[in-house]
């Protein structure tokens, strides 16, 4: 059907993570929940699965 | 619960989503060409895609918000929905039935039926299913507009009609193919949205460890947090252990149900029943792109769903377990008190110098009050005076009641920074969306093709058929509003209708069982069948009840005969006897009719009729059966486990 669902899901991904990270880095204080910097944490977690998925998307054409 | 603020950084989030499930909506438009790219996605979906979409679009908000819910009453018993009532019907599918329904070319489960019996037979399932899916639809938004009202303080219209107005735009434009892969990045969404709540929940109370011992202490006196009434006492792994407090017996589990009822009600009836002939989820795998795809779709979605209670029900395990320890702050929600309510109460805990405060308290809030909880709380006003805030927060804690389905939102809202609470609330979102998209996509495809095609307009064009199922689209998201202000003015009424789909379903998958396994079976046998497994259900319903409930909507209207220890058991041995009933009058009636169809005319349609797929030449992993046995396998295990 012309379009390979990693391209949004890597996208989405990478920029909703890369957003949490930056906000967890500048926010540090704000971000914070049992002694973690989660939004840092997570966002980098999503960073890497949204860079995953792209790369798959790629290396798929 | 008070309203949430969101900061920008969560509306980001939220916004970020819905572009993208637009944008994916949008790219797909230009494919949209015959009525079977937007209705049926033109069988042309890879296997991971239509399988992460079989398990999204069952995965909605209710099941969020409900498993949480059961997990904090019920425990780790709460797994049977999946590990018993969940796997075992997605292997059969994937085995033994999608050869049919795919091979048969049939473009919905109504075409099938009418493929292997005749259109008496569609016309029931198909009318049935359309409207069950609106008002099942409606219910969930019914269900998801009140939670982000108390949440978030949105009005509820603005929640239904932007939230309904989303999955228009990308279901109106990309059809079937825009909602399965929608489903694929809510399935992520979901995933990574309320992942780190566990995380953090865990860590909270002090790992799976602290949890369970916890667990132990709410068990043998659940009513310390108000979870059961006083003096119930159940064994301390009651709600850790998933098979032993089952098999001691109905009256030593919270779930009140007995092992029979929990393997063959819930683990064959109803759960072969719903993911076995539910168009819902068979829809998406009669999407994939060639048999073997459509046989794996089932299997690949049963390894999420295999691992789903660790992520939707432990959270109510933790809330259970977080009540019991005072240091944490934490209770298990009460049921929403408006602040009117409130002031009423404080005033009164101020000027409280009586036996009947508690009684006047209790009034004031509306709800049953620990009196333990209310005379310390008076107690420690008249000692020291206590600021509103202080006694409010007293209040809250001594309401002797729960609200289970605010559990999963009480944790985000308790763990979730700004940012990390966009990602969860989206993910919820998500859940709402996926549900509401499969709903849509499988009402129209059933109007179009086996209510409108079939009865109203043959014969006409591809394009006239197409116009038809992107109108029936509109009008479909439309009545699934109408349903949701329905469900939320007239409550008693939405509780009637679900009854009586849950008679229309209970019987389904003996219609469907001995269709595609006896060649035998007549259409009139089904159909007749059919009716009488609906009317064995209404009868079995007026003549029992369970125990706490006045005869009425909850059964016994007729007379009580048979009274079950909870609705839970009532509803697991209705649905076992309707299959019962369904699958003996058809048995009876179809050997006493003659058949219409030759063994020609079933070819494909029926099992010991239609050549055997031989998988030897694909790879070991690509062969269902193969992976049904090793996914049994490891089901197997998990039960064992947390036997």
């Amino acid at each position: 059907m012309g379009l390979d669902i990693r391209w949004p899901i890597g996208l989405m991904f990478t920029l909703i993570g890369a957003l949490l990270a930056v906000f967890g880095l500048a926010k540090g204080a704000e971000s914070v929940s049992l002694g973690i910097n989660i939004n840092l944490v997570w966002g980098a977690v999503l960073l890497v699965f949204g860079v995953l998925m792209l790369l798959g998307a790629i290396k798929g054409g | 619960m008070q309203a949430i603020q969101l900061q920008w950084i969560d509306y980001t989030i939220l916004i970020a989503y819905v572009a993208f499930v637009i944008g994916i909506g949008w790219t797909l438009a230009r494919y949209m060409k015959t009525s079977a790219d937007f209705l049926t996605s033109a069988r042309s979906i890879p296997t991971w895609v239509t399988g992460l979409a079989f398990i999204s679009a069952n995965l909605g908000a209710l099941e969020l918000v409900g498993m949480a819910a059961s997990g904090a009453k019920y425990g780790i018993s709460t797994a049977h929905f999946y590990w018993v009532g969940a796997i075992p019907a997605m292997i059969f599918l994937a085995v033994f039935m999608m050869p049919f329904y795919y091979g048969s070319k049939a473009r919905s489960v109504p075409e099938y039926l009418k493929m292997r019996f005749d259109e008496r037979v569609r016309a029931l399932n198909s009318v049935a299913f359309a409207v069950m899916t609106i008002f099942a639809s409606g219910i969930s938004m019914n269900a998801l507009a009140k939670l982000l009202h108390a949440l978030l303080g949105w009005d509820y219209n603005f929640a239904l009609f932007v939230s309904s107005g989303v999955v228009l735009l990308y279901v109106l434009k990309g059809g079937l193919t825009s909602a399965i892969y929608t489903e694929v990045l809510q399935f992520f969404m979901i995933v990574l949205g309320f992942a780190p709540v566990v995380y953090l929940g865990l860590k909270d109370v002090g790992g799976w460890h602290t949890m369970t011992t916890s667990l132990q202490t709410v068990a043998t006196n659940p009513a310390a947090i108000y979870l059961k009434d006083a003096g119930t006492t159940y064994a301390p792994n009651a709600w850790t252990s998933a098979w032993q407090p089952v098999l001691a017996g109905p009256a030593h589990n919270p779930m009140g149900v007995d092992w029979f009822a929990m393997i063959f009600g819930l683990g064959f009836v109803l759960s072969f029943g719903y993911w076995c002939t539910n168009f819902l989820v068979v829809q998406r795998a009669m999407a994939a792109k060639n048999m073997t795809a459509a046989r794996n779709t089932p299997l690949v979605a049963a390894v999420p769903k295999m691992f789903f209670p660790f992520l939707v029900i432990v959270p109510g395990m933790i809330a259970a377990a977080l009540t019991t320890l005072p240091d944490k702050g934490y209770r298990i929600p009460p049921p929403v008190i408006s602040q009117a309510n409130y002031d009423k109460a404080i005033a009164d805990v101020k000027n409280a110098n009586s036996a009947d405060a508690i009684k006047t308290i209790s009034d004031d809030l509306g709800s049953k009050v620990d009196a333990g909880k209310i005379t310390s709380l008076v107690a420690a006003n008249a000692a020291t005076k206590l600021t509103d805030t202080q006694i409010q927060q007293g209040l809250y804690n001594s309401v002797a009641e729960n609200d289970y389905d605010g559990v999963i939102l009480s944790l985000v809202k308790k763990y979730c920074p700004a940012g990390l609470l966009g990602l969860a609330l989206t993910a919820l979102l998500a859940s709402f969306m996926s549900g509401m998209a499969g709903n849509v996509t499988a009402f129209n495809t059933v109007f179009t093709y086996d209510i409108y095609q079939a009865y109203f307009a043959k014969g006409k064009s591809d394009a006239h058929y197409m116009w038809m199922g992107k109108v029936i689209t509109v009008v479909g998201i439309l009545l699934s509003i109408g349903a949701a202000y329905f469900a939320s003015m007239y409550n008693n009424c939405m509780d009637i209708i679900q009854l009586v789909f849950g008679f229309v379903n209970a019987p389904l998958f003996a219609t469907f069982l001995l269709g595609m396994f006896w060649k035998r079976t007549t259409a009139t046998g089904a159909f007749l069948g059919l009716f009488g497994g609906i009317g064995s259900s209404a009868l079995f319903h007026a003549l029992t009840i369970a125990q706490g409930n006045a005869p009425g909507i909850k059964g016994g209207y007729l007379k009580v005969m048979s009274t079950f220890p909870s609705e839970m058991a009532q509803n697991f041995w209705l649905a076992a006897f309707a299959f019962i009933a369904c699958f003996t009058l058809t048995l009876v009636i179809s050997l006493a009719t003659s058949r219409t169809k030759s063994d020609a005319d079933l070819k494909g349609l029926v099992y010991s009729l239609t050549p055997k797929i031989v998988d030897n030449n694909a790879p070991i992993y690509q062969r269902p059966a193969v992976v049904g046995v090793v996914l049994l396998i490891v089901c197997i295990i998990l039960n064992l486990i947390f036997w």
